[in-house]
């Protein structure tokens, strides 16, 4: 089972403070909401959690069965939805999923594929160009992405950024229906979308 | 269901392969390069007219002609990453070590795309004539390694910096110099139909340098790259 413990998280940038000691525990099937008007640290919070940005103070750790995982352990257990998170253009839809899927250790075949892209409403544009999608489309391929690669700790910032009511239902279900021995982090200010996770951690006040 | 055991050898292929496709799509590193090479190489064969070049002096032109070739399009693979905003995905994908080896062998391939082309052109335009084909491939092989190697971490660090242009060429020059004047010479040897003899300590420097270089840029890229 998996574990993610935030212990006295600080994000300094200069002089001005982004969060201060931020300190959550979650085990395998619990989520968590970060919450906070725009500009309250929620990506940032992320960022430091995923390890991509050091904190000023204080420690993010992971660990399976008690046992202390590296960056490089973890990373391969975590996915990232994020509206900032971009895909290659120049690559088709299937070759992005396959790509960051194989440098990620995982082999999937094209039945993987498609399967992912019909439950994120993609069936039938998997040789499109990632370019040639719409930004809705392009978020419902980062959503393909993370349900491809089957993480146990995923992190999603604006779940429904850039979709559409059909798009918003899709990421609803996919988070109700989320494998239940994974970590969910959500970031949002949207009351519909935080009220998906079991705990919440207010930001900015 | 994803089924996880790609090795490091799979990665690596992984981040290479995609490099290429985008590559073939977009042809900006290739284009840039083999313009430069032949451009540089034309306006010097038409400078020169009948003279010919010393091969001290040829040596030294086509590694020049290599060096900033290079330079004008192997940055791309990490700046292209990081004008594209792609690199968040590729730092919470893929572990340093395959994208290093990956992008390597990425520009590896690029340069000897570059020398395919430009021998025959140094050979005709230049009047250079190969007195020893082994000692020359000796010069190549090594040095495009070491060039590739090098390149790629200093791509790695000039992509954060906002000035990447110039930056690329000024960091590269120093930390490419050993490697540069012991190709030349090895180079010299081959353009004069010396023996192997000659070329022993020139091909010691030129190998420890490949060495030292790709170990140096796989013990730190981690870092590098993730800061």
């Amino acid at each position: 089972m998996l574990r993610l413990k935030i212990e006295k998280l600080t994000k300094q940038f200069g002089a001005r403070r982004v969060f201060t000691d931020i300190a959550f525990e979650l085990t395998g099937g619990e989520s968590i909401a970060l919450v906070g008007p725009n500009g309250s640290g929620k990506t940032t919070l992320i960022m430091t959690v995923l390890g991509l940005l050091p904190p000023t103070r204080g420690k993010t750790e992971y660990f399976e069965d008690d046992k202390k995982l590296d960056f490089e352990q973890y990373r391969k257990k975590v996915a990232l939805v994020a509206p900032y998170l971009n895909l290659y253009d120049n690559l088709t839809a299937r070759e992005n999923l396959r790509f960051l899927s194989e440098v990620n250790g995982c082999k999937i075949d094209d039945a993987d594929i498609d399967r992912a892209l019909e439950t994120v409403g993609l069936a039938g544009r998997g040789d499109d160009f990632a370019g040639a999608y719409s930004s809705g489309m392009k978020q419902r391929l980062k959503y393909a992405l993370a349900i491809v690669r089957d993480p146990e700790i995923l992190f999603i910032d604006e779940p429904t950024s850039n979709l559409d009511e059909a798009g918003k239902k899709i990421v609803f279900d996919l988070i109700k229906n989320y494998r239940n021995d994974a970590i969910l982090v959500i970031a949002t200010n949207e009351t519909e979308e935080y009220t998906l996770a079991e705990k919440r951690c207010q930001l900015g006040g | 269901m994803p089924k996880s055991g790609v090795n490091l050898a799979g990665r690596t292929l992984a981040v290479m392969r995609k490099d290429l496709k985008a590559e073939f799509r977009s042809r900006y590193a290739l284009n840039a390069v083999i313009m430069f090479a032949l451009v540089t190489l034309t306006v010097i064969s038409f400078a020169l007219g009948i003279l010919r070049l010393s091969p001290e002096m040829l040596a030294a032109l086509f590694w020049i002609v290599v060096f900033f070739a290079s330079m004008s399009g192997l940055a791309q693979t990490f700046i292209r990453e990081e004008e594209s905003g792609t690199s968040l995905v590729l730092k919470l994908s893929a572990d340093g070590t395959s994208v290093f080896f990956g992008k390597a062998l990425f520009n590896l391939l690029l340069l000897f795309m570059l020398a395919i082309l430009i021998v025959p052109l140094f050979i005709v335009l230049l009047k250079a004539q190969i007195m020893s084909w082994p000692i020359f491939l000796a010069a190549v092989i090594p040095g495009l390694i070491g060039l590739a190697g090098a390149t790629t971490i200093i791509a790695a660090i000039v992509a954060q910096a906002s000035v990447k242009g110039t930056l690329f060429t000024v960091i590269s020059f120093p930390v490419l110099l050993p490697l540069l004047v012991g190709v030349i010479e090895i180079t010299k040897v081959a353009l004069t139909g010396g023996i192997w003899g000659e070329v022993t300590a020139p091909l010691q420097l030129v190998a420890a340098y490949d060495v030292v270089m790709v170990t140096l840029s796989v013990m730190l890229f981690d870092f590098v790259w993730r800061q």
